[in-house]
């Protein structure tokens, strides 16, 4: 198990529920896909915030990353809906 | 020289004059400076209000990137990038974007550039407040506006 803190923004925050929360993540979960996937399954506001995974985008130490990339050594994990701003 | 490079987020609003004339006191090298401002728009009345959320430390880091290819594709004299969050009324300014060149071509693109990356890279969200009352709806990401960053070919 790795803690690790999770950060949500915009409509992923509404309907988890929390701005941010530090969970622990089992070894198997290595990538951002399978930590969406992971989550998906705390709860049904998570299920309700990851419906479309697709369209989440996701954040590791505050850099763009795609779904395939790795979680290890990660401080800080953001979910957020595509970006509106401009 | 190496460009003069600014670039804030900040809740309080800008100064669009104040920005410009800093570009253009930079030298007499500067031959053009060129600015966007992006609007908070009431959408024919139906808005009140847009709040911008953003990712407090990444959304300094994105721009930071950005502007960081900006200079390295452009001989830009200087560049400057604001970007606003909170609550936005209509007639608002959320962005700004100004370049100083010593030619329009370089100032025009950069600024250009620069707003299509602001757009889909930067992390800000905005949220609709409408005028009857609901708290309104998240807005989504245009096709459009991934279009538009896709033409400059980068490997951000």
């Amino acid at each position: 198990m790795t803690e690790i803190k999770l950060i949500y923004f915009a409509w992923v925050r509404e309907r988890i529920g929390l701005a941010e929360e530090r969970v622990d993540v089992p070894a198997s979960v290595t990538s951002v896909a399978e930590l969406a996937a992971w989550l998906q399954l705390r709860g049904e506001e998570y299920a309700y915030a990851f419906e479309n995974p697709a369209i989440v985008r996701a954040a590791i130490d505050r850099k763009h990353v795609k779904p395939d990339a790795l979680i290890a050594g990660a401080q800080e994990i953001a979910f957020f809906p595509p970006m509106t701003g401009g | 020289m190496e460009p003069r490079i600014v670039f804030r987020v900040q809740a309080e609003p800008f100064d669009i004059a104040k920005e410009i004339d800093a570009l253009a006191g930079l030298g007499e090298d500067v031959g053009a400076v060129t600015s966007f401002t992006g609007y908070c728009r009431s959408e024919g009345g139906r808005l009140l209000a847009l709040e911008l959320e953003h990712y407090p430390g990444m959304a300094e880091e994105e721009i930071g990137r950005v502007v960081q290819e900006a200079v390295t594709r452009w001989p830009l004299t200087g560049l400057t990038v604001i970007h606003r969050f909170g609550m936005m009324r209509p007639g608002d300014g959320i962005v700004l974007v100004a370049t100083a060149s010593s030619h329009r071509l370089a100032a025009f693109e950069a600024a250009e550039f620069l707003m299509d990356y602001l757009k889909t890279r930067a992390p800000f969200w905005k949220k609709e407040h409408r005028a009857e009352g609901s708290s309104g709806e998240w807005i989504e990401t245009k096709e459009l506006d991934d279009r538009a960053a896709s033409r400059w070919q980068t490997s951000m």
